[in-house]
């Protein structure tokens, strides 16, 4: 079995960001780095963020730095990764496209102890940019120019130190002298040789001065000091004319200003005031503001909060650190601040978000400073604040993030033509059950319901050059309705439409005047109002109507043919006739293309199943050109313009090629291309789109032409990013559309279903999922399925307050917040929080819950109806019980039906080491039609039931090393069998007939058998490599799908014939009693396929996305992205895309330096895995360079593109 | 011929040591073994972003806190060392 992997939806966390001039230009640009996806965002004028590149690296992306050389307009790019590379990158703003700039080797590759790549800093003023590991090795690279003003890179200087740990670095600002870096570094050599802890409680940070001489070449230690020992992160201070030089140490509860030659000035963090005595504050992302004039620092705790921080200085000497609470935001990992006022903030967990900023902290708050610093016998004196509502920040846009993907299922719970995927999202008071469809998500403008059931619906400009639609005519079936667009849309009747017929089409011709065409004629309205008619000879009636801005071709019931052209004085003259063989079933003209008279093609659909290619030229009038025969009756012709590669933002590089698009009768959409030169079609590409004849339209997306299929669900085909994609929307079933742009909407659709009239626009393109989120209360664990429409969802967060006592808190510091007479911020926190958000002044998902002693759980048990997306029953669980896994049971005395059975754990604790004051195991019964759920009973247990499954009418526990089946009684569960043989804790159990998989947290999977005559459980065969599974899945009798800690997803498969043994056992019970060497069990299951996904992965599922397309594996990570694996059906795909992978990888090398076969071999070596995010990298490689690969593949680019095409539609 | 050769292997030896952080030698301690193999799981965990985030998950602290804690285990990663036997 080979195995294409597909990356559906790309990660959404983000590991670092940072922002810079990459394009050049007065615009700023952020860098972000997704793990192993590289992102180049930028927030458009209004404040929507747009995704310029995302570029797949194939490997870890760990640290971003951006540097300028001095003059120099533009930003270059420092990506510090798991290569062993230092490698830099600039942005190709033509090309739209990172261009690798230099590329330097200095390790080994991967994420390791003393191999750079951890930290990045550069000099402020671009001159050198140090990488470091986290233990001993820091590197100085040079930069500089050469006489062409190109980049040099020099080689590296060492300025390593062993046996010591560097928690953070840092460039110095010294203006033009020699570089400096910073290093907060601790030694631990000594503390490892001395037994007493003597030297290990007196160990001490210090901070490190390196200072890179440029004349010597040489970096040496310049100056170290001790510092504070909670130190763990750098900020540079603005040096030179700017500010007085020198560092920010972010410690545990401090911020110190250090310099060399300087006293430290040091200042509290100030505290929340709920926050238990025995944390500290961390800093965790810190971002700076510069302007002429002035700078400061926007420092973010592990909390949220966000301080300004501040410095009062003359002369090079600092007299005062100040730092002000500024407001509270979601943790993030990177805070970057443009010039235009924005604040990104890339979250931890959870959606980003873009601020704007309202103010910049001007006003009185709360302050800690370095001239009110009070020390006492028990330490700095705390400063205390409360969070209060946003005051200098505004949302205005946000990034959706599914990171962390805590669980997953794939189910048509709704009866939609595509299954959903549930998932469970983010953390604490922050996740969410999202529902994910495929397709593009659309928003709603307006719906009015319309006199009768329309049947058509088009728009119209007045003129040419016209912004915006003027008309918006609806046809019924006997007649017409034209609304005027305006301020608002209403009703006209002086349009010069003949309103008592109904029509086939309404355009605008010629420069500026409008034709309707309807059964019995055309009816050309002049600029001036004056109206000429062309009336069909006899008692022929038009059937069908294919028209641009300068041809009209109408067929006439019969068959006939009949061409007008717009002439000079913008006269419809009749130009030709021609009669076919039979009914037309559809027409169209392609447009006009630019500078030219007439379009030169015409399509014609019979129902003979031909579509025939007519020319318009003069010379050879209504001569076919070409025929092509298709499997049903075509029902809608559109011609479409495609650039098929890459190139410029939205891949304008190339020719374009024009494609002939066919919608079937059998809901088939045919695409085929046409020569534009000879007219013959060849490339064609069919695809189903649903049970009806799509029916295609003309819209303009972003700019472009793009093509808008009804079948029975709406489908959009797109360019984005030089790829032509073909998306289903995520809305009903329509009728008829046209695109419609008006003052309030420049780029939607209007359309018709039913009696109602729809104007939508499309968001968010280029994305291949839409989601809708339910809020949850605590981080999401698991979830299951009740009777394919009710979900139960399982919460639990350690370190937190329970509902109740955080609402009595909040009621608590409101009150007091009231009454405080002095309080005048106090005042203005209430009539702020009040402003802004009236139910809740302190929302959760902005401030986080208030942190409790780590030994505290919270919990609750959510039933969820997910088709109203409410909540009908929600259980805290008491006692410092928290939920860890869940399962539906049917009990094979059938007096309750179904039941679910609840593992949770009472008072559990991680360090110093595990251990708990009890496990038990709930069992509820479903009440209220499975709205609700009531105790039946709980049972107590030795460890934490972290995994539970129903087994042949009973109960299967996994209690850390304990398999146990379980028996219903009355007042608890009756233990009926057990197997205490398993190495760790078990965390997942599959069962199907009387096998039971179960995997362990550390050793992979065993593979077990129940004996119901003997009443035993044995372990006949399990895996030979230790893997810490993270995810599982039941594939088939003897397979197993597992994903692990360290980012591999791999399949293990019971050989055939220990599989056929152990089923026959001809041995007569002896297999039961044979025992494996050294522990193990007698047989081994073998690993079949092996990736490395790089990202966590923390869900499995078998499920196809697409109705009556095959299974694939669909995974879910930690980072949140989604991907797919797919089983080849052939051996042809396999070798083709196998020999695709193959040149890629040596024609091209991953962006940041890592070898690709190296990286999906990260752990294990890749096997029968063919990696499809590399081949879908190949329309963005140069035209050249395509075709040395297809040659080399015997074929041809566009042959290779419609091959990717072709396999990513089997999947979603 | 034989005693250089040896003399050789010893040098190369030290010469890895030196460079590369954590190779081991004949009377490496258990104690020193499990120090070295701590420190290594450390550095990799603060430097694949997704473990991070998923044992920040399971701490319910955020990943900035987590990885600090790493970095702090560094010092002293299986606690105080054994007191010298032949001392």
């Amino acid at each position: 079995m080979y195995l294409y992997n597909l990356t559906l939806q790309k990660a959404t966390g983000v590991v670092c960001a940072i922002n810079g001039n990459f394009a050049g230009g007065k615009l700023q640009e952020i860098a972000v780095a997704r793990g192993k996806v590289l992102e180049l965002i930028r927030p458009d004028d209004s404040g929507k963020i747009q995704i310029l590149l995302s570029v797949e690296v194939f490997g870890a992306i760990r640290s971003l730095a951006a540097f300028r050389l001095t003059g120099s307009q533009k930003d270059y790019l420092v990506v510090g990764s798991d290569s062993g590379r230092i490698v830099i990158l600039e942005y190709n703003k033509e090309k739209n496209i990172f261009d690798k700039i230099h590329q330097e080797t200095f390790g080994k590759s991967g994420c390791r102890r003393i191999v750079p790549g951890q930290y990045l800093a550069v000099d402020p003023k671009g001159r050198a940019v140090m990488i470091g590991a986290c233990e001993k090795q820091k590197l100085v690279y040079v930069l500089n120019r050469d006489t062409a003003a190109r980049l040099t890179i020099s080689s590296p200087l060492e300025a390593h130190k062993s046996h010591t740990v560097t928690y953070s670095i840092c460039g110095v600002d010294c203006g033009f002298d020699n570089p400096i870096f910073a290093a907060i570094e601790l030694d631990y050599s000594e503390a490892d040789q001395d037994p007493t802890g003597q030297v290990a409680s007196e160990a001490q940070k210090h901070l490190t001065f390196y200072e890179l001489d440029l004349g010597l070449n040489h970096v040496s230690r310049k100056w170290s000091e001790p510092v504070d020992n909670g130190a763990n992160m750098l900020v540079t201070v603005p040096g030179g004319d700017d500010g007085p030089s020198g560092v920010l140490v972010c410690a545990e509860n401090f911020v110190i200003y250090k310099n060399q030659g300087h006293p430290d000035v040091r200042a509290v963090i100030p505290r929340r005031t709920d926050l238990p005595a025995e944390r500290g504050v961390l800093i965790v992302s810190a971002a700076t503001h510069r302007q002429r004039s002035m700078f400061f620092f926007l420092l973010q705790t592990e909390y949220g909060d966000i301080f300004k921080v501040t410095l009062e200085h003359s002369g090079g000497e600092v007299s005062e650190l100040k730092i002000k609470y500024f407001d509270t935001l979601p943790v993030t990992s990177s805070l970057c601040v443009l010039k235009t006022g924005f604040l990104l903030a890339a979250s931890e967990f959870g959606n980003h978000a873009l601020y704007q900023f309202q103010a910049i902290g001007e006003e009185a708050d709360v302050e800690a400073s370095s001239a009110t610093l009070m020390e006492t016998d028990e330490g700095f004196q705390p400063v205390f604040f409360q969070p209060r509502g946003l005051k200098n920040l505004m949302r205005i846009d946000q990034m959706e993030s599914l990171m962390p993907i805590m669980d997953m299922k794939v189910e048509n719970l709704f009866e939609e033509e595509t299954p959903q995927i549930f998932m469970l999202c983010g953390r604490g008071p922050r996740s969410s059950m999202r529902i994910l469809r495929p397709g593009l998500a659309i928003s709603e403008m307006a719906v009015s319901q319309l006199p009768g059931v329309p049947s058509a619906v088009w728009t119209v400009k007045k003129n040419v050059n016209d912004e915006f639609d003027a008309y918006i005519v609806v046809s019924f079936a006997n007649a017409t309705l034209v609304l005027s667009i305006g301020e608002t849309v209403e009703e006209v009747s002086d349009s010069g439409f003949l309103d008592t017929t109904p029509s086939l089409a309404v355009s605008l011709i010629g420069d500026d005047s409008l034709m309707q065409v309807y059964p019995s004629g055309i009816r050309h309205i002049r600029e001036d109002g004056r109206v000429n008619e062309w009336r069909t000879p006899g008692k022929r009636t038009i059937v069908k109507v294919g028209c641009n801005r300068l041809q009209v071709v109408i067929a006439l019931s019969g068959g006939e043919l009949i061409y007008f052209e717009v002439d000079l004085t913008g006269q419809l003259m009749e130009v030709e006739k021609h009669e076919m063989s039979g009914d037309v079933a559809c027409l169209d003209i392609a447009p006009v293309p630019e500078g030219r008279q007439r379009s030169r093609f015409l399509a014609v659909g019979s129902y003979d199943n031909t579509i025939r290619i007519l020319s318009l030229d003069p010379d050879d009038c209504m001569q076919v050109l070409s025929v092509q025969s298709v499997s049903a009756a075509p029902e809608s012709l559109l011609f479409l313009e495609v650039n098929a590669s890459v190139g410029g933002v939205d891949g304008a590089d190339h020719p374009a090629s024009l494609f002939l698009n066919a919608g079937l009768s059998s809901g088939v959409l045919f695409r085929t291309v046409v020569d534009m030169i000879s007219g013959q079609l060849s490339d064609s590409r069919s695809r189903f789109l649903g049970l009806r004849a799509p029916k295609l339209f003309s819209v303009v997306v972003r700019g472009r032409q793009a093509m808008l299929c009804l079948s029975s669900r709406p489908w959009l085909g797109y360019i984005h990013q030089g790829h032509f994609l073909l998306t289903p929307l995520s809305y009903e079933a329509l009728e008829y559309a046209a695109s419609f742009s008006s003052d309030q909407c420049a780029e939607g659709v209007v359309a018709v279903a039913g009696d109602a009239l729809r104007v939508f626009t499309i968001e968010r393109l280029g994305e291949t999922f839409n989601e809708t989120a339910i809020p949850l209360r605590y981080t999401p664990r698991k979830f299951v399925f009740h009777k394919r429409k009710i979900l139960v969802i399982i919460e639990s967060d350690q370190g937190a307050f329970s509902a109740e006592e955080r609402e009595a808190a909040k009621k608590e510091f409101f009150e007091s917040a009231g009454m405080d007479e002095n309080g005048h911020s106090s005042a203005d926190q209430m009539e702020n929080g009040d402003d802004e958000d009236k139910n809740d002044p302190l929302s959760d998902e902005q401030y986080g819950y208030p942190k409790a002693e780590s030994e505290k759980w919270v919990s609750c048990i959510r039933v969820l109806d997910p088709k109203t997306a409410s909540t009908t029953c929600l259980l805290e669980l008491q006692d410092n019980e928290a939920a860890f896994s869940v399962c539906t049971v049917n009990f094979r005395d059938k007096e309750y039906g179904t039941l679910l059975a609840v593992g949770t754990a009472k008072g559990l604790q991680f360090w110093p080491r595990r251990n708990l004051v009890a496990g038990y195991i709930h069992i509820y019964r479903f009440v209220e039609d499975g709205k609700s759920l009531e105790l039946l009973h709980k049972t107590q247990v030795e460890g934490v039931p972290l995994a539970l499954c129903q087994f042949q009418g009973r109960l299967l526990a996994g209690i850390g090393p304990i398999l146990r089946l379980y028996d219903l009684g009355k007042k608890r569960l009756l233990r009926k069998c057990e197997n205490k043989l398993f190495p760790n804790t078990i965390v997942s159990i599959h069962t199907y007939r009387d096998r039971i998989y179960v995997g362990d947290i550390q050793e992979s999977f065993h593979y077990c058998k129940y004996r119901r005559d003997e009443n035993q459980l044995y372990i006949f065969a399990d895996d030979c490599v230790p893997r810490w599974l993270t995810a599982s899945h039941h594939i088939d009798f003897d397979t197993m799908a597992g994903g692990d800690k360290f980012g591999n997803i791999y399949f293990v498969r019971l050989p055939q014939d220990v599989s056929d043994e152990i089923e026959e056992d001809p041995t007569g019970g002896k297999i039961k009693w044979e025992q494996g060497k050294l522990n193990g069990a007698p047989n081994k299951v073998e690993e079949i396929m092996q990736f490395h996904v790089g990202d966590a992965v923390t869900c499995l599922q078998k499920a196809s996305l697409i109705p009556g397309g095959g299974d694939s594996v669909i995974y879910g990570t930690v980072m949140g992205s989604l991907g797919a694996m797919l089983p080849f059906t052939s051996r042809d795909d396999v070798d083709f895309f196998s020999h695709l992978e193959m040149h890629l990888r040596q024609e091209h090398p991953p962006l940041c330096g890592r070898d690709h076969m190296a990286f999906r071999s990260a752990y294990f070596p890749v096997k029968d895995v063919i990696d499809g995010d590399l081949c879908e990298q190949f329309p963005t490689l140069p035209m050249d360079m395509q075709r040395k690969i297809a040659d080399e593949l015997d074929r041809t680019p566009a042959e290779i593109l419609k091959k990717l095409e072709e396999i990513r539609n089997k999947i979603v | 011929m034989q005693a250089s050769d040896r003399f050789n292997i010893n040098s190369q030896l030290e010469h890895l040591q030196a460079k590369y952080v954590g190779t081991g030698h004949a009377d490496l301690s258990r104690f020193e073994w499990a120090v070295n193999i701590q420190r290594d799981s450390y550095a990799s965990y603060i430097g694949h972003h997704p473990m991070l985030a998923y044992f920040a998950i399971a701490e319910n602290e955020s990943i900035g806190r987590e990885r600090y804690n790493f970095m702090q285990k560094m010092l002293l990663p299986c606690g105080l060392p054994p007191e010298r036997e032949d001392s």
